[in-house]
Formats: structure tokens, C-alpha cells, sequence
């Protein structure tokens, strides 16, 4: 435990430095806002001014003069991170592998608080890459934020940073209601914060307050949900809950509801996902990355967690879970498939993946249900598996967007193309990414999938019809999924990083910095090696499973080996396929030692006059599948054509607007809205009214207490 | 040593190329002409071998990756897929799944390499594939997945080898579904009429072919090689599902080889009676596919 506490005090402090050589720095009569003499260049060199996208180039030598304390900023709060997360995971590592759970009570003086925290084999899963991928991300940060030194102060973004991780770390271990709300609120308003970091761009700003109210619309859920529990067993300790459970059947399930879409609206669960494109696009892009790979598991660790209080699940969870599991999956990923942007791309893609996870908790679900301790083990293990695997590739996937975006200052990929030639690092790790999220072998995507697999078909193949035709529907949907989300990962890699140099945006572009760079080589060597020792991974998730079953350590233990069999297997078929490639190489070299290699133009069927403008760009790449879903996804389009006999100009505009934001949030919104209009008249600016409002409403609830 | 489970995988290795001149042959046949030899393949791959390279100045080394990552994530395939009765050379549960990935994994290079060129013929290519495939692989698995359940058995080696003439005897017709589905995506992933239209000069028709537009010599080779395995791979998955065991190991092997001929055979009559689907038909067939796997795993339900 004093290993972690002095994690978070590391947290802390660096929370605190980082706004104090901020002021200290800035007081001595600078200017305030420097970016008054960089904002010419950026005119200048003719770039689409995007704010989060100045060149790196010109800000570095404009602008590090003027503001000397950016960089020290940007080192305390990451160099404090990193710190943190090198003393948080000590003890992590020991939970994860089967160590005696810490824990630790000091008082709070909250009314029904403690400071109450413990680090058990679950939390350990899921501080473990949180605290991995605040790190990296913390690095990549401190050389990403460098083209914004001057131009905002740096302090406040590092403060809620931070403050995120502090939030995320305390969610994880809180063992108080009190303690993991207040914690959940933390970090709630940390990445809003960081979201609207460009605040001066309104849709930056719109998308923050998307996300508060989607956040805190979740977070209501959740207090019902803990108010309900807490009345149930007389406690707001969640060993306690954990341990008296909720004997009523109807009680449960109206708290499985409720943790559904509490939890599910910071997971990403379709259809409360609709602050997720928005928030994660517009925050920094090692932010995005942050929250893409961890904040919304936290999403998923409360519910885990809940399964833990709420005793044994009856059959139509499973189910549930599923069918919201296929849903997110299958929409998020064809959603994902109808944008070029390629912030919200990815962002889309967290949506299926968290649907991937429900899929696998969902098998858990019914695995419990049914006493099968195969699906239980298969499901949970593959769900959880998938949890650390997408924060590792969802994160890389989101610093190499990062670096793009960097030094093209466009996230539209239709824009971009032949980055590989120019940022040949970043390329070869987004390719690992976008392999691995593919859910392709050898890389840790497909293991966590084969679980998932694994389990669905062990329960199409052996149980009885009610089980079995769910768990078909979910193969075919796991099937889709992954073919779906091929078809995107080739679009986003093929267009932006590969042919030829598209337009103006890319011919400048260079390769990033060390501190962005080696961050995305360690999580492209994390998904190589999670996917060459499956085995060993897999073997360590034996005390989570047991954490999450409440299953006897003998029966997991056994059912997690039996089931787990085949997965040597995959990871031999995974290096023999290496060794063939190598041979391969090797056999090609060979071969075409001392023959005639030539290099001419690409072939274009007689076409004498190529020009980069002539390659297929993502709309196009995509157009078939985005026109086959069209009911699904309602793409917007509005072309105009080339007419006339000397046609000039033509143009083609696409526009996929979220579908459930469009047909279901804000018909609803606007619906309360007229609503509540009619109430507008007790709003009238009026300060002293609004105190009176209060005093009012304080001596009514009064008078009913003394009633 | 038991030489049995390496039969197969050399098999496979050595005689793949046959298959698509056996398809040219009784396609020949059909038009009256005479046709290309049966050893054609294997004269293109030796040519092939022998040349040179020309690569375009806006590829890179992603381009020339391509074949290679396709023929070895194939070739592990290979070692997946049994033939007939005989056990493949790795068998686990669940790892057709595997199998599944790997030909995804050969996809994905294949497109990537495609869309290096920056050609736009061979991004409407990827598109293609990538479109066709995302399809097929749904109507694959739950077809797999029945026939798993039917013979109560969770890996290929186990599933080829359990069938037997009492399954067809008393679920005829749940096989029956299982094999049109699967012969369905047998066409569509090795880019065969009706999907797609492998002798097309037309690049504007085609698909798997027009992303190959840029490769030569020993990258084409790889790319003719791997298609052969890939097509022997999916025609000894459907005879391993059509054929009963009848004991002997040797005769097992035999008879396979001879249903490995009547797939070609099955192919090209195929091939010359009908004509290639509408772009915008063939998802409708593929679609088809999938739900006539899950009508048979519906009937499979006991």
C-alpha cells in the first residue's frame, strides 16, 4: 500500500507543480499571450489554420523563446506521471499475480465517506494499463504539447491531466460509494477540462458540454444505483455489498439496468455513446488517447464490479449483454467505417471494441447463469484480455493519428497520403495498430477475440438451443465485426499513410520527435509480445477470474487450462507463420539478387498523365459497404456534378452524423426543451430572487424533515 | 514418426496448382476448345520465379511485403486444413478460427499492398474485397459452427474425420445447406464466377485480380501460389465435409484427392453455364450464403 500511496502523492504533487512554475515563470512582465507574433506564420504558410494543428516547425522557434517555462511544465507533469505509474504498478504486478490483497481505511469526514481502498486482483487488471498508458501518453504529451507552448498555457492541461489519472486510479480502488463517486467525478471533470483544452474553437466547446451532460446524465444512474444498494444492506462499503448481496430477484435486475447504462454511458455502449465521437476528437491527441484506452474501461470495471454485488445473474443479462455487445460492435464499427476523420474514426472504433468486451462479459453472464464454469472462464477471460489489449492498440492507434495530425494539421483523411514515405515510424506502428485491432494473428487483438470466440462456440456447440442461438448470432457478429473493421483499418492506413503525397497537407510533413515516437514503438511491442505469449497472459488472468466468478480457485484454475488448450497452438501457428515469412524474405532476396529490379510509374491501364488526385480516397474505398448499411447509417450526400461541354467543377460531400444524436437524443432534447420553456419565466437574471429561490427551497425540505 | 498428418500439408504444398488448370480444363471443355494444359500454374510460377522485378516509384516496401505476408500466413493455413479424413498437421479446438484469421491476415496485406500502388483501379479492388469478404466471413464461421455441433466435435481435423454416411442418412438435408454455403464462399473467396471474374482483361470488372495489376516476377509467383493453396484449402474443407470416413488411411487419401477433382471440376461447369453476377447482386448471394448456414444450424438444434 505504500507503494500506491505514494503513487498518488506523486500525482498530486505533480498536479500542484505544475501550475506553480506556470506562474512563477509567466510573472515577470511577458507578454501573456504570445501567440499574437506566431499567428502570422501560421497564415503564412497557407495552412487551414485548425488550432490544434499549428506546424511544429515555426512554434518551436517562435515560441519556446518567448515561453522558456512550457517545457519545464511539460516534463514536471509528465516526468511526475511517470513516476506514479512506475511506483503504482509495484504493487499492481503483485496483485495481478495472486499476491494477498492490500487495502487501507482512513477516515473522511463525508457523511457516509471513508477513505477506503484496496487493491485486489480486478483493480490491479485495470490499473495496470491505466497506469502504463498514462505514462507513455504522458511522454508523447510532453513533445506533442511543445507546437502549443505559448500559445495556451500549458499548466492547466498538465493539472487535469494529472488529475484524470489521479480520478481514473481512484475509481479503480475505492472500496466507498462516497469515495468512488467523488472519484468518478474527479475524473469526469478532469477530461472535460482537457476536451475543451481548444476552447476557442466552438466545436471543441460544444463537444465538451456534450460530454458533461452525457457524463453526468450516466452518473445519475449510478447515484440511484448506489442509493439502492446502500438502503439494501445498511452500507456504503463495497465489501459488504459484496459480500451480503441482493437476495430479490426484481431488485437486482432493476440494479443490473441501472449499472447498465450508468456504467455504459462512460463505456460507450450504444446508443448512450454519443459523447464519445465528439469528446474524443476534439481533446489532444494524447488525451484522446487516454481516454479512448482507459477512462471509458473504467466504464467497464464498474460494471464488472457490480456483477460482484448483485449475485447470480439469471439468463436475459447474458442476453442483454450480448445484444448490446452486437449492437455497439456492429454499428460502431460500420459507423466507423463512413468517416474520414480520422480522429472520429477511431473514435467509433471504441465504440465496437467496448461492444467486443460486452460480448465477452456476456458469455461470462450466461456462463454463470448456466453453471458452465467453460463459458464462464472463456467469456470473462476473453472480455477482460480485450479490455488491456485495446487500451494498448487503441492508445497507439490514437498517437500515430496524433503525430499526423501534428505536422498536417488536418485529421481528414481524404487529405492525406503517402505519409509512410515521410514519417516511416509512425506508419510501422500504426500498421501494428491497425493489424491488431483487426482482431488479426499473430497480434494480441486476435487472442483476446479467439477467447471470445472460443467460449461462444464451446456454447453453440455443446449446450442446449436457448444458449446455443444467441451465442450463433454473436459468432456471426464477431465474424461481421472483423471483417468490418479490416475494411475500415485498410481504408485508414492504406489512404492516409500510403500511395502518394495527396495535397498540400502532407508535402511538408515530417517524421515526430523521440518523445512521441518511442511511446508508440513500446505499445506496438506490447501488442506483438501479448500476442506471441498468449499463453503466459492468459495464465495470469487466473486470480481476476476468480476475483469476478466467486468461483473456488480449483475450478477456475481447471476450466481456465482446459479451455485455454488451444492457445499454444494459435501462438506456434503464429511463429511458424514468422519463420515462413522470414524464410520468404529471405527466398525473394535470393531471388532477385543480380536480376533487373526496375522502378517506373505505376500502371494505369494507358493512362499517360497520373496525378495523386486520381488515387482512391476513403469515401470512395468505403462507398459500398457505407451505401449496403445506408438504413443503418443515413450518410448525408450532396454532389454536384461536372455538366455542361467544358464541365469545371465538380464536388461530392458526405456528411455520417451520429445516428441514435439524430433520431433519438435530439428529437428527445428538444422535446424537454419546449417543455420546460414554459417554466422559463423564473429566470430573469435576478441574483437576489435566485437566493431567495434557495432560502425557500432550504426551510421547505426543512419543515418536511420536522414535519 | 506417423507420416499420416504431413500428407495433407505436402499434398496441399505440392499439387494446389492443379486445381485451377483442372478448372481451365472442363471449362475448355464446355466451349469446345482446347485449352491451356493442366500443368499450366506450375509453368507461370516456374516463369515467374525466373524474371526480374519492376515496382513502382510510389510504392514501398509495404507493396513488395504484401505476397510475401499472404503465402505464409496461407501456409500456416495449410497446416490447419485436413484432407478428407486425414488429420491435418495442427489440430485444436476452435482452430478453424485461427484458419479464419490467417486468410484475414492475407487479405489485409493484399489490399494494403494494392492501395500502395495509388492506383485508383486497384483501390476500387480493395474496395472490393474488402466489401465481399467482410460478408463471406460470417456465412463461413456459421457454417463451421453447424457442422461442429452436428458432429459434436470442436476442430477440422476432428469435424472431416467424424462425418459419416449416417450424418448425411439423418441430417441430409442440415449437410446439404452446410455444403451450398460453403461452396458459395469457396466462389466468392477465391474469385471465381459468380463474384468475380478471374479471366476478365477488364480491369474495371474485376477484384482480386486487378489488385495484382502492379506485381511481377517472383511477387506475382507468391500471389499465383498462394491463390492455388487457397483454393485447395476451401475445396478440402467442402470434401472433408462431404466425404464419410470409410477407415482405410490411404483410400481416405485417395478418394480426397479424386472429390478435390470434382470440386474442379464442380467449378468450372459452374464457370461456363452462368454468367458474373451484378456487383450490386452479389451481396445478396453472399448474404444468402449466411443465412443458409443458419437455417442449417437451426435444423441442426435438437
Amino acid at each position: 500500500m505504500t507503494w500506491l500511496l505514494f503513487a498518488l502523492a506523486a500525482l498530486l504533487a505533480g498536479a500542484l507543480t505544475v501550475l506553480f512554475p506556470a506562474w512563477i515563470l509567466r510573472r515577470p512582465g511577458r507578454a501573456r499571450w504570445p501567440q499574437r507574433a506566431g499567428a502570422p506564420v501560421a497564415a503564412r504558410s497557407g495552412h487551414r489554420a485548425l488550432p490544434d494543428s499549428l506546424p511544429a516547425i515555426q512554434s518551436d522557434c517562435e515560441i519556446s523563446k518567448a515561453e522558456p517555462s512550457g517545457r519545464y511544465v511539460s516534463w514536471l507533469g509528465a516526468g511526475s506521471v511517470v513516476i506514479a505509474a512506475v511506483l503504482g504498478c509495484v504493487p499492481a504486478v503483485r496483485a495481478v499475480l495472486g499476491g494477498p490483497v492490500e487495502s487501507l481505511r482512513l477516515p473522511w469526514p463525508v457523511p457516509f465517506g471513508e477513505f477506503s481502498i484496496a487493491m485486489d486482483p480486478l483493480t490491479a487488471w485495470f490499473l495496470l494499463p491505466t497506469l502504463l498508458l498514462s505514462a507513455l501518453s504522458a511522454i508523447y504529451g510532453a513533445g506533442y504539447l511543445r507546437a502549443w507552448q505559448g500559445r495556451r498555457p500549458l499548466g492547466p492541461v498538465w493539472l487535469f491531466y494529472c488529475l484524470l489519472v489521479l480520478g481514473m486510479s481512484l475509481v479503480l480502488l475505492a472500496r466507498n460509494a462516497v469515495l468512488f463517486l467523488f472519484a468518478w467525478e474527479l475524473m469526469a471533470v478532469a477530461s472535460f477540462f482537457l476536451v475543451t483544452f481548444d476552447h476557442e474553437d466552438e466545436a471543441a466547446r460544444e463537444a465538451g458540454w456534450i460530454y458533461f451532460v452525457a457524463t453526468h446524465l450516466g452518473t445519475a444512474f449510478l447515484l440511484v444505483f448506489f442509493l439502492l444498494l446502500a438502503r439494501e444492506t445498511g452500507s456504503m462499503d463495497f465489501g459488504v455489498w459484496a459480500e451480503k448481496g441482493v437476495a430479490a430477484h426484481g431488485l437486482a435486475g432493476i440494479l443490473f439496468l441501472l449499472a447498465i447504462i450508468g456504467f455504459g454511458t462512460k463505456a460507450g455502449f450504444m446508443p448512450f455513446h454519443v459523447w464519445l465521437p465528439e469528446a474524443h476528437p476534439a481533446a489532444p491527441s494524447h488525451v484522446s488517447a487516454l481516454m479512448s484506452g482507459v477512462m471509458i474501461k473504467t466504464g467497464i470495471y464498474g460494471l464488472v464490479r457490480a456483477f460482484t454485488f448483485l449475485g447470480t445473474p439469471p439468463l436475459w443479462w447474458g442476453w442483454l449483454l450480448i445484444g448490446m455487445g452486437l449492437t455497439s460492435g456492429v454499428l460502431g464499427v460500420l459507423s466507423a467505417l463512413a468517416q474520414h476523420d480520422l480522429k472520429r474514426l477511431l473514435a467509433y472504433h471504441s465504440v465496437e471494441n467496448i461492444g467486443i468486451i460486452a460480448l465477452g462479459l456476456g458469455v461470462g453472464l450466461l456462463g454463470l447463469s448456466t453453471g458452465s464454469t467453460t463459458l464462464t472462464v472463456l467469456g470473462f477471460g476473453g472480455g477482460l484480455l480485450h479490455v488491456a489489449n485495446h487500451a494498448l492498440f487503441k492508445g497507439l492507434l490514437f498517437l500515430g493519428a496524433g503525430a499526423v495530425l501534428q505536422t498536417t494539421g488536418t485529421h481528414e483523411i481524404d487529405h492525406l497520403g503517402g505519409l509512410l514515405k515521410r514519417m516511416p515510424w509512425t506508419a510501422v506502428t500504426f500498421l501494428v495498430g491497425a493489424v491488431a485491432i483487426s482482431g488479426l494473428p499473430p497480434l494480441n487483438g486476435f487472442v483476446s477475440e479467439f477467447l471470445i470466440f472460443m467460449g461462444a462456440f464451446q456454447g453453440g456447440v455443446l449446450l442446449n438451443a436457448a444458449i446455443a442461438v444467441p451465442l450463433l448470432a454473436l459468432i456471426a457478429g464477431l465474424a461481421l465485426i472483423g471483417g468490418l473493421a479490416a475494411a475500415c483499418f485498410t481504408k485508414a492506413f492504406g489512404v492516409v499513410f500510403l500511395g502518394e503525397l495527396r495535397s498540400r497537407h502532407v508535402f511538408g510533413a515530417r517524421e515526430a520527435g523521440w518523445a512521441m515516437r518511442l511511446p508508440m514503438l513500446l505499445l506496438a511491442a506490447a501488442c506483438a509480445l501479448i500476442g506471441l505469449l498468449a499463453p503466459l497472459v492468459v495464465g495470469n488472468l487466473l486470480p481476476v477470474l476468480e476475483n469476478v466468478t466467486g468461483l473456488p480457485h480449483e475450478v477456475v484454475r481447471e476450466s481456465l487450462a482446459a479451455s485455454t488448450a488451444s492457445l499454444p497452438w494459435v501462438v506456434l501457428g503464429s511463429i511458424v507463420f514468422l519463420l515462413l515469412l522470414l524464410t520468404l524474405v529471405l527466398l525473394r532476396r535470393g531471388l532477385l539478387a543480380g536480376r533487373p529490379v526496375v522502378e517506373t510509374v505505376t500502371w494505369r491501364c494507358g493512362y499517360a498523365r497520373p496525378s495523386a488526385r486520381m488515387q482512391y480516397t476513403a469515401s470512395s474505398f468505403a462507398q459500398p459497404l457505407v451505401d449496403l448499411f445506408r438504413p443503418l447509417l443515413r450518410t448525408r450526400k450532396s454532389v454536384q456534378k461536372p455538366d455542361g461541354c467544358f464541365p469545371r467543377a465538380g464536388a461530392l460531400k458526405t456528411a455520417t452524423p451520429d445516428i441514435s444524436r439524430e433520431e433519438l437524443y435530439r428529437p428527445g432534447f428538444q422535446y424537454i426543451a419546449a417543455w420546460l420553456s414554459r417554466l422559463r419565466w423564473l429566470q430573469h437574471g435576478n441574483v437576489q430572487l435566485y437566493v431567495l429561490y434557495i432560502a425557500v427551497t432550504l426551510m421547505v425540505l426543512l419543515a418536511w424533515k420536522f414535519r | 514418426m506417423n507420416a499420416i498428418p504431413f500428407i495433407p500439408f505436402l499434398l496441399a504444398l505440392v499439387m494446389s496448382p492443379l486445381l485451377p488448370g483442372s478448372i481451365n480444363r472442363t471449362k475448355a471443355l464446355f466451349a469446345g476448345r482446347r485449352g491451356p494444359p493442366l500443368l499450366q500454374t506450375y509453368f507461370d510460377l516456374w516463369k515467374l520465379l525466373r524474371k526480374g522485378a519492376v515496382y513502382s516509384r510510389a510504392t514501398t516496401w509495404v507493396f513488395r511485403a504484401g505476397p510475401m505476408v499472404g503465402l505464409a500466413a496461407v501456409l500456416v493455413g495449410a497446416m490447419l486444413m485436413p484432407l478428407g479424413n486425414c488429420p491435418a498437421l495442427l489440430g485444436f479446438p476452435a482452430d478453424f478460427f485461427l484458419f479464419a484469421g490467417l486468410l484475414g491476415l492475407m487479405r489485409f496485406f493484399m489490399v494494403i499492398a494494392a492501395l500502395d500502388t495509388g492506383s485508383s483501379f486497384e483501390g476500387m479492388g480493395a474496395s472490393r474485397e474488402v466489401y465481399y469478404s467482410a460478408l463471406v466471413e460470417p456465412a463461413l464461421l456459421v457454417a463451421l459452427v453447424t457442422v461442429a455441433r452436428q458432429t459434436g466435435t470442436l476442430s477440422l481435423s476432428a469435424m472431416c474425420g467424424r462425418v459419416s454416411d449416417g450424418h448425411w442418412l439423418n441430417f441430409g438435408p442440415v449437410l446439404a445447406l452446410v455444403v451450398v454455403a460453403l461452396l458459395i464462399v469457396l466462389l466468392a473467396e477465391n474469385a471465381r464466377i459468380p463474384v468475380d471474374d478471374p479471366n476478365t482483361h477488364l480491369e474495371l470488372t474485376m477484384i482480386h485480380e486487378v489488385m495484382a495489376l502492379d506485381h511481377g516476377g517472383p511477387d506475382l509467383a507468391f500471389i499465383l501460389y498462394g491463390a492455388a493453396l487457397k483454393l485447395w484449402l476451401y475445396s478440402a474443407l467442402l470434401v472433408g465435409i462431404v466425404l464419410p470416413a470409410t477407415g482405410a488411411a490411404w483410400l481416405d487419401v485417395l478418394l480426397a484427392l479424386g472429390g478435390m477433382f470434382v470440386v474442379g471440376l464442380v467449378v468450372g461447369t459452374i464457370e461456363s453455364v452462368m454468367a458474373r453476377l451484378r456487383l450490386a447482386i452479389v451481396p445478396q448471394l453472399l448474404v444468402g450464403a449466411g443465412a443458409l448456414a443458419a437455417t442449417a444450424f437451426v435444423l441442426a438444434l435438437k
